[in-house]
Parts: C-alpha cells; structure tokens; sequence
C-alpha cells in the first residue's frame, strides 16, 4: 500500500469525500432536532424540516398579508442593489486610482500613503459618521461598502499594475506610445481581469458591510430581515436566509470567474 | 560621421564600477556582437544605449547628439523574455505600432486603415514564419515562436538601432540556429544597426559584421567591482582565428569564476 502522502482519491471518490462532511452535518442536526423537540415540541432552537418548508413557503412563495409583496423577493433585491451599486461604484474607483498609482510614481508618491492610512481605519467604526452624515437611506448603506473595500481594492491593483513586466512598459514606449497610450493599451487591458479577482475577493467583506449597514437600519433587505426576526428567536427563517445568502455569494463568485475565463483566455492560459 | 559614439563611458553603481573607460563608434549598417562573463556588464550597457540607464561618466551619443534618457522609437529591442504583449494575439502584436502612431489618444484604428495595418501586419508576420499564428495568443506559442514575433513586432517600427538582450539564450540550440538565420536576414534587408548580447562566445564569432567582447582588465577577486569591464577585443567577424577564440575563452572564463563565485 502507497504512503498515506501519495493516495489521491478518484473523481467519484473525490465527490463522496467532499459530500460526506455535509451528510454527517445534515444526519447529526436531524437527531439533534428530533431529541430537543422530544424534549420540548416548542422549541424554537433547532426547528424540523416541516417548520423550515412552512417558513420557506412563507416567505418566498406566498405574498405578506401585510404588504401584499414576496418578502424574500424583496429583501434580495434590496439587498442585491445596494451590493452591486457600492462594488461597482468601489471597483471603477479602484481601477483608476489603483492604474494611476501603480503606473505613474508621482500618482503613486501623492496618494499611496493616505490609501494606506484609510485602509487601516475598520470602516465598522465609521459607521454611525456614516448614518450622522447620510442620514439612515440608502447612501449609508451604500457608502459603508465602498468605504469598507475600495482601500483594498486600490491596493490591490496599484500591486497588480505594478507587477506589470518592466520589459512591456519600454516595449511600449520603444514602438512609440506616450504615458496615456502605455495606460490605455497595456495597463488598463492587462489590470481588468485582475480587477475582476479582486473584486471576487472582496465581495465577502462587501457582504459583510451590507448586513452590518442594513442590521441597524433599513427597512427591507436580507440583513434587515435576519436581524428583525431573531427577536422571534425564528431560526425556521433564520437558516434559510443564511443558507440563501451563502447561495447568492457562491452565484456571484462563480459568475465572475467565468465571465473571467471567457472574456479574458491569455490571463487564465497563461497562468 | 559614425552613428554611435563612445567616449570615455563609465558606469558606476555606488562603490561598484560595472562598465570603465569605453570608447568606440559604430556606423550605421553595422551588426555587432556583445559576449563576456554574465555579471560583467553587458546588459547595463544595451540599457544605457536603450535610455532607461545613464552614464556616469562620459558620452554616448547618437548621431553626435546625447542618446535620448528615455526609451523611444528610435531604438528597438527584443529582451530574452516578456518582450510581446499577453493580452495580445500574434497579429494584435505586431500591427500595435502602427495603431499607436496613427491614433496618439485613442491608440486604436478601425475601417481600412486597420485593414492596410492587418495586411503590413500579416507581411511581417509571414516573413518571420509564423503565417500560421496570426490570431493565436503569446501563451499558446512556443519559445521560439515567442521571440520571432517579437522581432516582427519591434522590426515593423523600423528602428535605426535594433537591441537584442541574449534574445534567444532560453531556447533549444537547433531552433536557435533558425533564428540566427532570420535575425542576420532581417538585418540584411532592413538596413539596421544592431546590437546583440549573447553568452555563447563561438556565437559571436559567426554572427554580424563586429564582436566586441566586454571583460575585466584588471580582477580583484575580494572586490571584483572595484574594477570595470571594457571592451577587450573589437574583432571584425570572419577574421580572427581560433588561437583568439581560446584565448578569449580563457579570460572570460576566469572572469565569469570571480564574478560567479
Ligand atoms: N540597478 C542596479 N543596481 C546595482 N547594481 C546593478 C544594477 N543593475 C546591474 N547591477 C550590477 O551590474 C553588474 C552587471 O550586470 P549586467 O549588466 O546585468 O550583467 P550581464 O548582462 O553582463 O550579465 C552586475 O554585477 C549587477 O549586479
Ligand atoms: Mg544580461
């Protein structure tokens, strides 16, 4: 028998191993839940399967009786627009900003130290300046997230535009391009797809800054929802829309990668 | 007058002396050859004629005037790697310094105008062999493929002064053999002045019209940098005989051991 260092499962093997760790998750919750509800038939702690499809149905396929909306509809577009305005709005500014100081070092020796300087600030504590200034609608929330990733996201490409191959920026100038030439046809083509990683990095804190803006104040959206009814202690609701967001964050993730790979072949061949 | 001028060039970096007292001129036309121990200097000195280096000492002048501190289109170059674009396909490559001449803002040219540059493109594309590559990406071509669309690509500017930095040192010596050919061709009928690094000595006695073999007169073995490499040998190609190619072997071998070690 090979050393244990050296055994490499097959691909069926490969997809029981990475399934295993879920089922035992899911067979020592059912008995959990069985045993609390023995116990106590009104305990809300670990909820049945049936109390979870009751809850599923209610939020997502019946209209509220208050509002005659689809609640869970409602949230994730509330909460899907506020995400994609704060990273799209942080990206665009990463991009110039971090093209502008990893290309040109006077950019670079202006700004890189108060980047720095802002991306040690936790933008959780600026939160309630944020909420003062703003007021409690949507540009709060918004703004949290943009302050929240765009450092990274400057730095982050700064580096990237710096790790651009010396030898390309005097090839460039040797068939003849100025500065704003090199920027538009060598930087900026070459930083979009690693744009696009580090926007797949960050979104997990991008997710975390919407829950966080919307927990203390909104009025819709799935981090407001979460913390609304935890008052309940309704984990039937709870879960569900934690095992929702998780869904909507793989969705995202993976479509970005794979608009990378299709938009951008000589990045991902060549690495 | 000669096209290049060296006189008296130093090159200092700190306490290290890299590259002393230079001095030679170049015509326009000429094809020479840089050999000499790694580490001794030779790729300071294609910077300093690219312009992203500069002389401590002395001049190095183009044309009887200071070449340029700045890399430009005067002078091409073809470095042993990262010398085409990645984000560029084979045909993308090449017609890049015509779009880059005809458009200063956008850098980008459409309709016919980008149909003449795709035909000019397309040319030196075929003249280089790689007809066959026109819309495949950098990654997706060999080594050797690599660097022949990087010569098609620094040549279409038509530079006065061609660089080539041991252009092809990474590739298989058959291939490299191949590529001689098409560098001395492309020369041939170009009209270049060309430099050209290369490690192999026995390669710079058979390539261009000029060798120049760069080497420490003078060796401290505690502190090889107390002294500078000069230009030893400046031998006409075809001429010399292979007592001097021993010779030289010799020296450059105790060279590169110092500055190995
Ligand atoms: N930017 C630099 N700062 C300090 N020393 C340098 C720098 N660039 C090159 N050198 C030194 O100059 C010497 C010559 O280097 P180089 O021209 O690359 O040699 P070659 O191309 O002949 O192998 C080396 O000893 C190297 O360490
Ligand atoms: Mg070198």
């Amino acid at each position: 028998m090979k050393k244990l260092i050296n055994r490499q499962a097959g691909p069926v093997g490969r997809w029981a191993l990475g399934l295993l760790p879920f089922v035992i998750l899911a067979v020592l919750y059912l008995v959990a839940s069985d045993a609390r509800l023995d116990a106590n038939p009104n305990d809300k702690l670990l909820p049945s399967l049936s109390s979870f499809s009751e809850a599923i149905e209610r939020m997502a396929f019946e209209p509220s009786k208050r509002s005659g909306e689809y609640t869970l509809l409602v949230d994730t577009l509330a909460s899907l627009q506020r995400l994609a305005i704060g990273v799209v709005i942080s990206a665009m500014i990463g991009l110039v900003v971090g093209i502008a100081t990893g290309s040109l070092p006077l950019f670079r020796a202006g700004i890189s130290p108060l980047v720095t300087g802002m991306s040690l600030v936790p933008p959780l504590a600026i939160l309630p300046i944020l909420f003062i200034i703003f007021g409690l609608g949507e540009l709060a929330k918004v703004m949290l997230i943009i302050i929240g990733i765009t450092p990274f996201l400057i730095r982050d490409l700064q580096q990237r535009a710096e790790e651009i191959p010396t030898e390309q920026i005097i090839k460039m100038q040797t068939l003849g391009a100025n500065t704003w030439q090199i920027i538009t046809r060598l930087v900026w083509p070459q930083i979009m797809p690693r744009l696009l990683s580090s926007v797949r990095l960050s979104l997990g804190s991008a997710w975390l800054f919407l829950i966080a803006a919307e927990a203390i104040a909104a009025t819709e959206g799935l981090g407001y929802r979460i913390f609304l009814v935890r008052r309940y202690l309704a984990m039937d609701v709870i879960l569900p829309y934690v095992a929702w967001i998780t869904f909507l964050a793989f969705a995202l993730d993976f479509a970005l990668k794979r608009y990378s790979q299709w938009r951008y072949p000589w990045f991902h061949g060549a690495q | 007058m000669a096209a290049i001028e060296i006189k008296n060039l130093w090159k200092e970096y700190g306490q290290d002396v890299v590259l002393e007292r230079l001095n030679a001129s170049v015509e326009e036309g000429e094809f020479v050859t840089v050999v000499g121990a790694s580490g001794c200097g030779k790729t300071t000195f294609l910077k300093m004629m690219l312009g992203t280096e500069s002389p401590t000492r002395g001049e190095l002048l183009l044309d009887g005037k200071p070449i340029p501190d700045e890399p430009d289109e005067t002078r091409g170059i073809v470095f042993q790697r990262y010398s085409v674009l990645p984000h560029l396909t084979a045909v993308d490559n090449v017609m890049l310094a015509g779009e880059l001449a005809s458009s200063r803002w956008l850098g980008r040219v459409f309709g016919g105008k980008r149909r003449a540059l795709r035909e000019q493109a397309e040319e030196m594309l075929a003249s280089v062999g790689l007809d066959h590559a026109l819309s495949k990406y950098p990654h997706e071509l060999s080594g050797g493929m690599q660097q022949r669309l990087a010569l098609a690509q620094a040549l279409i500017k038509k530079p006065r002064i061609l660089l080539l930095d041991e252009p092809f040192g990474a590739l298989d010596p058959g291939i490299r053999r191949d590529m001689h050919e098409l560098v001395l061709d492309l020369w041939r009928k170009q009209d270049l002045t060309v430099f050209m690094i290369t490690h192999d000595l026995a390669e710079g006695f058979f390539l261009g019209t000029r060798m120049w073999v760069f080497d420490k007169e003078r060796l401290d073995p505690q502190t090889p940098g107390s002294y500078g490499a000069r230009i030893t040998y400046d031998l006409p190609v075809g001429n010399s005989d292979k007592g001097t190619l021993q010779s030289i072997t010799q020296s450059v071998d105790s060279t590169a051991r110092v500055l190995g070690a």
